[in-house]
């Protein structure tokens, strides 16, 4: 089937098997492989993607052709101009990952979080972020890095 | 040296990870990244049956189904003398595809090679085996009896692999004997996995000149290489592993699985490359499972609470292969090191162990080879010792520890335990946490019938694998090394035989260079992973990385500097002898005035040289004297519900000694995440089969990994005291957390459960555990 998905903004038109996931339509179809799979039951989160700007989907639950004509973002978008996104600096900054393998679906979930809530406490940070697994950070800087992006977001704002 | 003089990035600094930008903006490179020109892709056939007689298989539907290539089983290997692969530490060996019959559920069984990951999905579903289902031996008490006898392929007719055994039977017979006070306690470390986030996987292709190319997700890259040279008979020249960015290993990706057999046979068979990537279930029921020791604990003391004597009697469960990766030496790993941080004038340990139906492994989760199963063991056991003799466990602890001058201490079990000071570690997390207070609030809720516990865990670990003497891998030494090449800009690159898997090696590498060469980390670029560029190593597990590799990379660039010292000399016209180095630059002894830095003795080497030989570089392989011994003192406040049996972990304080930090921050984070799969065996995990060999808990949603949600807040703390053996006195630290935590999490659980007389559960403390084991104590006051 033809689809046709723009993905950071740009659009990406592909014949795809119908069973075709959006995760692997973003990775094999489409080459941007920081989309992760890590399970088999949508359980871990490493393939969060943005959907039409402010829903965080698992992309291993979604057809790619579910997502024909609609506007995807993936970590290969966060970045604008040569500088990291605030959650981006976050996690730098706070030691937010390790083995980098969850980063993008929790950089992901945490960009539609802030979008909905622009100063989350930790409680609605952990809430928010229940759907991510991760096995290396214990959370803590993880919730360390979306508050300082929440922050950074903030003072930006006029 | 004094704090001020420390340039951006020496040891000590809490410097940003160099290695963060790529994985921040989607441009790690991960294994399932790879993707060759014309790349087949693999899918395993696995067995529904736990251990039956295969009786046929038919592949014909499969090559049917379109985009099929081909398939392969276990005939296929046997013919092609690849039907075994010896397991890492030599006792074993296991079937690579099922000859004759299966032994545990979810045993790879046939191999299909397809265009794409559904034509290959497809065809395997359609191979069509036939099995004849045999009795089942499902765990190492049943396997004992030998009735049905698993393994007819080893010499030995007996489920039993091995007895092993350290320290003095009879004599800690007699102390047990003799001694007033007595505990003894049946302990389960129950089975859990690794569960990395990223499943294993591999890229399989050969080169028109034959060389097999072979991207694999792989803790020990050069050990691969030299495993593939013997199963495979490819001459080791012809053989290139490169270990990409890794998605989480913990012991994981340590061994070498069927499946990276399958791949390469098939890439060398079809003539194209090969991807295999295994599915979360696949990780779960088939790769590395941890643990699973039976562990009868008895220990003697005096009246007044000495202890006399220890013994620890195992029965493991190995499941269908002895699979575990331990050094050929200690088939039950570092289990030795079971006296923990106390004083025992004698000491037994002893391990029995079982093939059962079940998936193969006893890997090295997180853990220096059975270390976490041998300091659960003693600090459970310690609490319960303490309970018998009404003394806290603090008091008890206190009055055992191995005093700080008896280091080096030579312990019973035969270690000799390098440095540390136990009292101070417990008296600084006792007054960080308030204990005093904490005993008062206890007092009191306990007074309203509510269930407060303060569980303590003072652990040793034993890491740093190891010493030549005692420790190899299919006969290989267990040294690790390092080359270090300085540009004549003053940049470098160091490579290890070492592989981070989010261990931070770019950063904390990049560090110990800038220590010893007063160059700037920034600029010193580390490599791992790839056997064509890096220096011969083990690699990276049991938190050996530091202590050995670690310790490589400070000698190679003492070995750069002592070259630095001849072009100094050079520079500065003096004698080499003149020449000091300090302050992380060389200066004439007693002029500090005059002075040359690396940076210009580094460009030096490259265009002014004078009589000295180019270039600036050295390589180290270094075999450690010792084993590192890492301890600390974990705290644990747990409140439960007495309706519904959920432990909550108010308070959690970690205080570790690891020795040298070399950045904080990566340190701290390490806690964190041990902590928190400390928490996650001691609350949720556990690989379970039901009596029938079935896996019950094949994906996330059975097999649980801690949300944000469940996951406490970590506080954490340090005592440094150096390694004495180690060139910059680091200790390691990773699996601290995961060795440590577990018993802080029992035994706050058990001291909040001991008013109702409950003494011990196994682990995961789930919620139905704990509220059954409330209810039984309850029932069982009323009645008495």
């Amino acid at each position: 089937m033809r689809v046709n998905v723009k993905v950071n903004g740009v659009s990406y038109e592909r014949d795809v098997e119908p069973r075709t996931l959006l995760a692997y339509f973003l990775r094999e179809s489409c080459g941007l492989t920081g989309t992760h799979v890590g399970c088999d039951t949508s359980s871990c989160g490493c393939c969060v993607v943005v959907v039409d700007g402010d829903r965080a989907v698992k992309s291993c639950t979604l057809f790619a052709v579910q997502a024909d004509g609609h506007e995807v973002l993936t970590v290969e978008g966060l970045a604008e101009g040569g500088k990291l996104h605030p959650l981006q600096q976050g996690f730098w900054d706070q030691h937010g990952l390790q083995c980098g393998y969850c980063t993008p679906g929790m950089l992901l979930t945490s960009y539609a979080l802030l979008k909905h809530n622009p100063d989350p406490s930790e409680t609605e940070i952990r809430e928010g972020l229940a759907g991510n697994l991760c096995r290396c950070t214990g959370y803590q800087n993880i919730v360390k890095a979306v508050e300082q992006a929440a922050r950074s977001k903030r003072e930006e704002q006029p | 040296m004094s704090a001020e003089l420390k340039h951006e990035g020496s040891l000590g600094v809490a410097m940003k990870r160099k290695e963060d930008p790529r994985f921040l903006q989607g441009k790690g490179r991960y294994v399932d990244d790879i993707s060759l020109p014309n790349m087949l892709y693999m899918a395993l056939v696995r067995s529904p049956y736990p251990h039956a007689e295969i009786t046929s298989i038919d592949i014909s539907e499969a090559m049917k189904v379109p985009g099929v290539k081909a398939v392969i089983t276990g005939k296929d290997l046997d013919a092609a003398g690849l039907g075994w692969l010896p397991t890492f530490h030599g006792l074993d060996k296991q079937m690579v595809l099922a000859v004759g019959k299966v032994l545990f559920q979810y045993q790879e069984v046939a191999a299909v090679f397809g265009e794409n990951r559904g034509a290959a999905a497809d065809g395997a579903e359609a191979v069509q085996v036939e099995y004849k289902p045999l009795p089942v031996v499902a765990d190492p008490f049943m396997a004992k009896a030998d009735k049905v006898i698993l393994r007819p392929d080893r010499e030995r007719k007996t489920n039993h692999i091995y007895h092993w055994e350290v320290g003095d039977r009879d004599r800690t017979a007699r102390a047990l004997a003799s001694s007033p006070k007595r505990i003894k306690q049946r302990i389960w470390f129950q089975r859990c996995h690794p569960a990395p986030l990223e499943p294993c996987g591999c890229v399989a292709q050969f080169d028109t000149m034959g060389r097999l190319q072979f991207f694999v997700t792989s803790q020990a890259p050069h050990v691969y290489r030299t495993a593939l040279a013997i199963v495979t008979g490819i001459p080791e020249d012809k053989i290139h592993v490169i270990s990409p960015d890794i998605g989480g290993g913990f012991g994981n990706k340590v061994p070498v699985y069927p499946g990276y057999v399958c791949a390469i046979v098939g890439a060398l068979k079809l003539a194209r490359p090969v991807k295999w990537i295994e599915t979360r279930t696949e990780n779960l029921t088939s790769t590395g499972f941890a643990r699973d020791y039976h562990m009868d604990v008895e220990i003697g003391a005096t009246e007044e609470g000495r202890v006399t004597a220890l013994h620890v009697a195992t029965t493991a469960d190995h499941g269908a292969f002895d699979a575990a990766a331990d050094p050929t030496k200690y088939p039950a790993g570092m289990f030795g090191v079971v006296t923990g941080s106390y004083d025992f004038p004698v000491a037994h340990a002893e391990v029995d162990a079982y093939f059962t139906n079940k998936a193969p492994g006893g890997i090295a989760y997180r853990c220096s080879f059975r270390v976490t199963e041998a300091s659960f063991a003693i600090e459970r056991a310690m609490d319960i010792l303490a309970d018998e003799l009404h003394m806290s466990g603090a008091d008890l602890r206190r009055k055992n520890f191995i005093r700080k001058e008896q280091f080096p201490y030579p312990s019973p079990l035969g270690f000799t335990y390098d440095s540390g000071d136990y009292h101070k570690t417990l008296d600084t997390a006792l007054e960080k946490i308030g204990y005093n207070d904490l005993l008062k609030e206890q007092a009191a809720k306990r007074a309203r019938g509510e269930l407060m516990g303060i569980g303590i865990s003072t652990f040793t670990e034993v890491v740093g694998a190891g010493p030549s003497k005692h420790f190899d891998i299919l006969g290989i030494k267990m040294f690790d090394s390092a080359e270090i090449r300085i540009h004549p800009t003053g940049a470098g690159i160091v490579r290890t035989g070492t592989k981070s898997q989010g261990q931070g090696h770019e950063t904390t590498w990049a560090q110990i260079v800038a220590e010893e060469l007063g160059l700037d980390p920034q600029n010193i670029m580390v490599e791992e992973g790839d056997t064509d560029t890096a220096p011969y190593g083990l690699g990276t597990y049991a938190s050996r990385s530091t202590p050995v590799a670690g310790a490589a990379i400070a000698m190679a660039a003492r070995r750069v500097r002592e070259k630095a010292r001849k072009v100094a000399a050079h520079l500065l016209e003096v004698g080499e002898s003149d020449v000091e180095w300090k302050e992380y630059k060389f200066q004439v002894r007693g002029v500090p005035a005059k002075s040359v830095s690396m940076k210009e003795v580094a460009f030096a080497a490259y265009t002014n040289m004078a009589q000295n030989e180019p270039g600036l570089e050295a390589t180290y392989y270094y075999d450690p004297p010792n084993m590192t011994f890492p301890n600390g003192t974990y705290v644990a406040v747990v409140d439960i519900d007495r309706e519904t049996g959920e432990s909550k972990v108010r308070k959690f304080l970690a205080v570790d000694d690891c020795g040298t930090i070399i950045n904080p921050l990566i340190v701290e984070g390490q806690i964190h995440g041990g902590l928190t799969e400390g928490f996650a065996m001691a609350f949720m995990q556990e690989i379970q089969y039901d009596s029938e060999g079935n896996h019950l808990n094949t994906n996330f949603t059975d097999y649980l990994v801690p949300t944000s949600l469940e996951t406490p807040h970590w506080e954490t703390a340090k005592t440094v005291t150096p390694s004495p053996h180690h060139p910059i006195g680091a200790k390691g630290v990773g699996e601290s957390p995961n060795v440590g935590s577990p018993a802080a999490f029992v035994n706050a659980v058990m001291d909040a459960l001991s008013p109702l007389g409950v003494r011990h559960l196994d682990m995961p403390l789930t919620r139905d555990k704990v509220w059954r084991a409330i209810r039984d104590a309850e029932a069982g006051k009323k009645q008495s």
